[in-house]
């Protein structure tokens, strides 16, 4: 008995492993290939040869500056949605609304986090945009003009702004069940020992919600860094943040050296790449007391 | 005085979502000078480019979510069945397309799979629609995957596999009859959130050049004014439409659930 198991157990494996075959063969060929294939070209030449030349040429000409403006903008972006999104979901959750207030904010949230892209960019472009609704009223009814103040849709305040409308719902929907799981308990415990309302923030419920918190905060990141399609909806070009400089590099090379794009590319995995490690590494922390 | 905060928190939040929301339905109104009329829109659905498009970018979404049930399902019942000691290696798998930004992933498919490579799928117009295909499968991986995973874990799959080979039920038999009935909302709400995904997906599709509704959009924003505004509604009404049957079809489940 003892003897036949092993040699069973031997033939049963391949076919085990059979079952996923059809998932592997997919995510290695359009998933894992395409990125390893942009991570190999990052470090070689164009004849095959290995190289660091090109991750040192992301130092050059216009790409610095359009890493810091994209960071710029989604760490403007994501920090602004953390604040936004979790006063809304402190609102709700433990604010005192009524009840019904919950379950329309979340659906919400599910439809305005997947309302990104081009349609994203019309719907601002028709509201703050030269003509839009609230530019126009501003100017006409209250005398303000948001050009002569400085406002323009098309730079670093007015993509911040924009990118906005999906990062403020993403941190509702994620940051809701870890306010859920703050326990009345805590709180009573900490005034019961004579602590204040800001005193309990402070000192209980931000330390036990603080890598949520963060974790979120990566995530936002990451999730504005990848955004093209609203970028290029609503600046065209105008605007070089890395998404876009990648875009044109791929339609057609505007750097004039094909494996600098693809230092370009790997250079977004990394930042991405980062950023949501943060957000995996943070959230398994904070589930520790959020159960 | 907290409750004042928290309303003021919620009005606050609302008027952002709410003005961009306004002034676009507002706007795509306003073509005729003077009065609201929807002249936008009957340009817009008139237009032959919209229709052709938009069918197109539909039935890449069908392709899509048929080919993401026939690839997801298997694999995470199988998972869960014999190999449950990989999950968190798939689950990690299935969350790569959140990390590698979309043009990344594009951009490695046209480098991959060009006219001189080993798989030329690019050179043909059905090459490039299957790649492209298989871009938006690759895009809705993490949804697909995850609501099925949370569908299976509500059902006991090992028992209901021992009862159905014990009828006498073939693993096809088991997957279409027994496995797919009972994790069906969960397949469903993967479906419409793919669809949401697919329908108004712009990198991968102008990337690969293929006549889909985001890259009509992109160009038809740069080149009208009125119109861009009421396909946007278009969107978000679809978005909505899609997220809606979501919640209403985990509503009902969750009913005849408690029935039972």
């Amino acid at each position: 008995m003892n003897n036949d198991t092993p040699p069973a157990r031997r033939l049963r494996l391949p076919l085990r492993w059979l079952g996923i075959a059809p998932f592997l063969l997919f995510v290695t060929l359009f998933l894992i290939l395409p990125t390893m294939n942009i991570v190999i070209g990052a470090f070689r030449t164009a004849d095959g040869a290995f190289t660091l030349q090109n991750i040192m040429d992301l130092g050059t000409g216009s790409i610095p500056a359009a890493y810091w403006i994209s960071i710029r903008i989604s760490v403007a972006s994501a920090l602004l949605g953390c604040l936004v999104g979790f006063a809304m979901a402190a609102a709700m959750v433990l604010g005192g609304l009524p009840k019904w207030v919950r379950s329309p904010l979340l659906t919400f949230s599910g439809v305005a986090s997947n309302f990104a892209g081009v349609p994203l960019a019309f719907a601002f472009l028709a509201t703050l945009g030269p003509l839009g609704m609230v530019t126009v009223f501003l100017r006409t009814q209250l005398g303000i003009d948001l050009r002569t103040l400085g406002f323009n849709l098309l730079s670093f305040w007015g993509l911040t702004l924009t990118y906005l409308f999906f990062q403020i719902p993403l941190m509702i929907l994620i940051i809701t069940p870890a306010l859920d799981g703050l326990k009345k308990e805590w709180k009573e415990a900490a005034s019961i020992l004579g602590a204040s309302g800001p005193q309990y923030w402070r000192m209980v419920a931000l330390p036990i919600l603080f890598p949520a918190l963060l974790g979120t905060f990566a995530l936002l990141f990451a999730n504005a860094f990848g955004a093209v399609a609203t970028a290029i909806a609503l600046t065209g070009s105008s605007l070089s943040i890395v998404p876009i400089l990648l875009f044109a590099q791929i339609r057609g090379d505007v750097l004039g050296n094909p494996n600098l794009g693809y230092a370009l590319a790997f250079g977004m995995i990394v930042v991405t790449g980062i950023a949501n490690g943060v957000y995996i590494w943070l959230r398994a922390r904070s589930e520790r007391w959020l159960k | 005085m907290n409750r004042f905060w928290s309303w003021a928190a919620l009005a606050f939040g609302l008027l952002y979502f709410i003005l961009p929301l306004w002034g676009m339905v507002m706007f795509s109104l306003k073509m005729r000078r003077g009065v609201l009329s929807l002249d936008a829109y009957a340009k817009v659905l008139g237009d032959e480019q919209f229709q052709a498009t938009f069918s197109y970018s539909t039935i890449m979404a069908l392709f899509t979510i048929a080919f993401g049930v026939l690839l997801v399902v298997p694999t995470a019942y199988w998972v869960r069945l014999k190999l449950p000691g990989l999950r968190p290696f798939i689950e990690f798998v299935t969350l790569l397309p959140l990390v590698i930004p979309a043009i990344v992933i594009v951009f490695g498919y046209i480098r991959l799979y060009n006219t001189s490579s080993w798989l030329p799928l690019t050179g043909s117009t059905m090459g490039t629609n299957i790649l492209l295909m298989f871009g938006y499968a690759t895009l809705s991986l993490p949804y697909m995957y995850r609501a099925v995973d949370t569908g299976l874990r509500t059902i006991d799959v090992a028992t209901l596999t021992e009862a159905a080979q014990s009828l006498g039920a073939g693993w096809i038999t088991i997957m279409t009859r027994v496995i797919l009935p009972n994790v069906l909302v969960a397949v469903l709400s993967g479906a419409f959130l793919t669809f949401a995904i697919v329908i108004g997906e712009f990198t991968m599709a102008a990337l690969l050049n293929r006549p889909a509704f985001g890259p009509y959009l992109q160009v038809l924003g740069a080149n009208r004014a009125y119109e861009p505004a009421a396909l946007a509604v278009v969107s978000f009404a679809i978005t909505w439409v899609c997220m809606g049957l979501i919640q209403l079809f985990t509503h009902f489940s969750k009913h005849t659930k408690a029935a039972r």
